[in-house]
């Protein structure tokens, strides 16, 4: 029997009960929220679970919301199961004062680069990850700049005219 | 309706007449035996024959300028037959791509390390002026950092482009002064820079 | 005589039997800015670390800013040998977003076109190999097929490599008939071209003794670092996005994948030239659909989505609902549903992938773009442990690391 939406879902549902929610299909897609403790134990059972096999995890990522209080970073993973050809996203939702969500680079070593990356832009600090410093950013920047708060241009220049640049 | 382009289709043959140019002899008083000339004459006419780029590639005008080094766009012609990618051995540094702040002390470092006489070609409009990339990351143009002699627009320039940019360097050097590395502009220019 | 000359020496540097080497942002390799510290034993690597972000243009933060068909020319400077595939990758994003269907002809045009630009990466990856291992000659060969494939986007686009090609339901304007006369020319000169160049390395025995065992991966720890693309296949995973989620009609075609064993330079500098000849049997196979499309459906090179594809010209300087949705499309009246898509490629070197969260306004309220070079360069230390030095220069350049990919 293929393997489909509904399956993943029942699983999960079966496994973690009411903590998993907003389940949602966008364009085909299988999403869901689940709370930032279980993010790695979620993972854990898409990876092992014989059935389900969400080995690869094609991306990782962050999106900042600063108008939803106490969830403002949601940190997004899309995993991909190959031998049966179905993606899957699922979020969690953290506070940005204190932005601790789990590490996933035990369990995919590519999370390791992806998680720098979410950091260096939005600040979430990754527990257990071995070496969590900026990535593409310079060092000594002191802010997160993919923050909605933060503007795109640097402050600083002095050749561009910003009325004559429409900002 | 747009004219297509037909160049390339149906290529005309070539003629050894349009190919072989010959450097224009400096002024100066001949006799049997002597040329007299300037020094920064024939010495210009030397150096700007033979310039040795160091190409500083960084992104997209990198594969650009790969491809004006290729046969179809031969900068070899131009006496840029060896591509010194060691600083130490090189007149020209092309800085070709965006160049992120984060890339900007190495741009510096690498101009230090240039022997005089040294030129500056900046080739795209990331290196010109940050381009299209007015963002918090991105220098915006590299004469932030290091004094520039040609700058070349385009996104990516076209190859053409590239090679007339390099023909005004080629001018630069055939009519740079003796003594402009010595002169009080030139040192104020690098004073300016923070370069001592 | 107690002149006691003291040279000072730092910390522990006697001790320390490694030499510390900076394969800095600027090597003669020139294939972009990303750094490697390398602690050599000899000649022996011990151990490496990379640093990136020397090309950081905040593409992420740059798309926030701008309309969605103002991102087609961000897109282009990702992997920046073959734009055409991320714009139309691009396209596809924001097609699945806005519900627009695109024809068979304009699929088909888009499949050309992906799959020249496929071949043009995957000429400068391996000409490249051979001028890292030190021939010239190859290189010199193909960038003048390289050449002919620019004058084909000129064609098409008017640009020669960061095309910023197409337009959300299809292209600008239909393939010219130069354009196709260059195509045909390409594809009738060009399998002698590449067979030429792959006499020069395929069974060239330093070519090989330089690549065959050079920086080694075995599937499950590239399936663990996130490989994709030829990469991957070269460590023996057959995952191809075209195949595996078909986009812009690739089920019509008929094509291999080649696969590799070991993961080594060998097998990726074959399994790209592989793809090159798999490219060429879909982009005749595309030509020949085209050519025999007849009657309306062969001069159609755009959706019917006037909400989001810009009228022409002479519709909009003579006729009223041209004129407002000229209007509206570019001053950002246009319905942009809000949601969430994810939309894969297969780029040169893998998935590469869109993730697009609209609220609705005329801008993105997020776009990340899923990069393969970024993912799998952190590979790199565990594919060049116990390698010589100039394996680890080979593994470089045979991986196709692009840094605008990498930094975006």
């Amino acid at each position: 029997m293929a393997l489909t939406n509904e399956t993943i879902k029942d699983r999960l549902i079966a496994k973690f009960g009411e903590q998993l929610s907003h389940f949602e299909e966008p364009y085909g897609l299988l999403t869901f929220e689940a709370p930032r403790d279980l993010n790695l134990k979620v993972m854990q059972f898409l990876f092992d679970d014989q059935e389900l096999r969400f080995q690869f995890l094609t991306d990782l990522t962050a999106v900042h919301y600063p108008d939803q209080q106490g969830r403002e970073l949601a940190v997004v993973y899309h995993l991909h199961n190959l031998t049966d050809n179905i993606r899957l996203r699922f979020k969690v939702f953290t506070p940005s004062e204190k932005p601790d969500v789990f590490t996933a680079t035990q369990l995919y070593s590519s999370a390791n680069w992806m998680e720098r990356e979410t950091y260096d832009f939005y600040g979430v600090n990754f527990v257990g990850h071995p070496n969590l410093k900026r990535i593409l950013n310079v060092d000594e920047m002191e802010y997160f700049p993919m923050r909605k708060e933060f503007p795109l241009e640097d402050q600083t220049r002095i050749d561009k005219d910003d009325a004559m640049f429409g900002r | 309706m747009a004219r297509p382009v037909r160049f390339n289709i149906h290529p005309i043959q070539a003629d050894i007449k349009d190919n072989i140019s010959l450097a224009n002899m400096p002024e100066g008083y001949t006799g049997e035996g002597f040329f007299a000339s300037r020094l920064s004459d024939v010495v210009g006419l030397a150096r700007k024959n033979s310039i040795w780029p160091m190409p500083f590639a960084t992104s997209c005008c990198g594969i650009e300028f790969m491809a004006v080094m290729a046969s179809h766009y031969d900068l070899a012609r131009f006496g840029a037959e060896r591509l010194a990618f060691s600083p130490r051995q090189c007149d020209l540094l092309m800085v070709m791509g965006t160049i992120a702040k984060k890339m900007g002390p190495i741009v510096k470092q690498v101009y230090l390390q240039m022997a005089e006489p040294r030129w500056v070609l900046a080739m795209g409009a990331c290196a010109s002026s940050g381009g299209i990339f007015d963002t918090y990351s991105v220098l915006q143009g590299i004469d932030q950092v290091i004094p520039v002699d040609v700058y070349v627009p385009g996104c990516p320039p076209r190859p053409e482009a590239v090679i007339d940019g390099f023909m005004r360097i080629q001018d630069l050097v055939g009519q740079e002064s003796v003594r402009r590395r010595n002169s009080e502009q030139y040192k104020g220019l690098l004073q300016s820079y923070g370069i001592q | 005589m107690s002149t006691e000359h003291h040279i000072k020496l730092p910390e522990g540097s006697i001790e320390k039997s490694t030499t510390t080497l900076n394969l800095g942002p600027t090597h003669p390799a020139t294939h972009g800015v990303f750094q490697n510290i390398l602690e050599l034993d000899g000649e022996r690597i011990v151990s490496a670390e990379q640093t990136v972000g020397y090309i950081h243009r905040a593409f992420e933060k740059l798309a926030e800013r701008r309309p969605l068909y103002q991102i087609t020319t961000l897109t282009d400077r990702l992997n920046y040998c073959s734009s055409p595939i991320n714009n139309m990758g691009w396209h596809l994003t924001c097609e699945k977003l806005l519900g627009v269907k695109t024809p068979k002809r304009v699929d088909y045009m888009r499949v050309i076109i992906m799959e020249l630009a496929r071949i043009s990466d995957h000429l400068i990856c391996s000409s490249v190999v051979g001028v890292d291992s030190g021939a010239f000659t190859g290189f010199l060969y193909v960038m003048q097929y390289r050449e002919l494939i620019y004058e084909i986007y000129e064609e098409v686009c008017g640009s020669r490599l960061t095309t910023n090609m197409g337009r959300i339901g299809g292209f600008e304007r239909n393939f010219t008939a130069a354009a196709w006369e260059k195509l045909e020319r390409f594809m009738a000169e060009y399998p002698a071209v590449l067979k030429e160049f792959e006499n020069l390395f395929s069974r060239n025995r330093i070519f090989m003794e330089r690549t065959i065992g050079a920086g080694p991966i075995s599937a499950e720890r590239a399936l663990n670092y996130g490989f994709t693309g030829p990469n991957l296949r070269a460590a023996g995973v057959d995952y191809d996005v075209r195949v595996h989620s078909p986009y812009s009609s690739y089920e019509d075609f008929e094509f291999d994948i080649p696969v590799g064993s070991t993961g080594d330079c060998y097998d990726r500098f074959l399994v790209r030239n592989g793809e090159m000849w798999q490219s060429l049997r879909i982009i005749e196979q595309a030509y020949r659909k085209i050519q025999d499309m007849k009657g309306a459906e062969a001069d159609v090179y755009h959706a019917d989505a006037p909400e989001y594809y810009l009228p022409s010209k002479s519709d909009v300087y003579t006729k009223m609902e041209a004129l407002i949705w000229h209007f509206k499309i570019v001053m950002g009246e246009t319905d942009i549903p809000p949601g969430e898509v994810y939309q894969a490629v297969e780029g040169g070197n893998g998935e590469l992938g869109f993730y697009l969260i609209s609220d609705g306004g005329r801008t993105p309220y997020r776009l990340h773009f899923r990069r393969p070079c970024f993912i799998y360069y952190q590979a790199y230390s565990e594919l060049t442990k116990g390698a010589m030095l100039s394996d680890a220069i080979i593994v470089m350049s045979s991986l196709n690391l692009i840094a605008g990919e990498m930094d975006a």
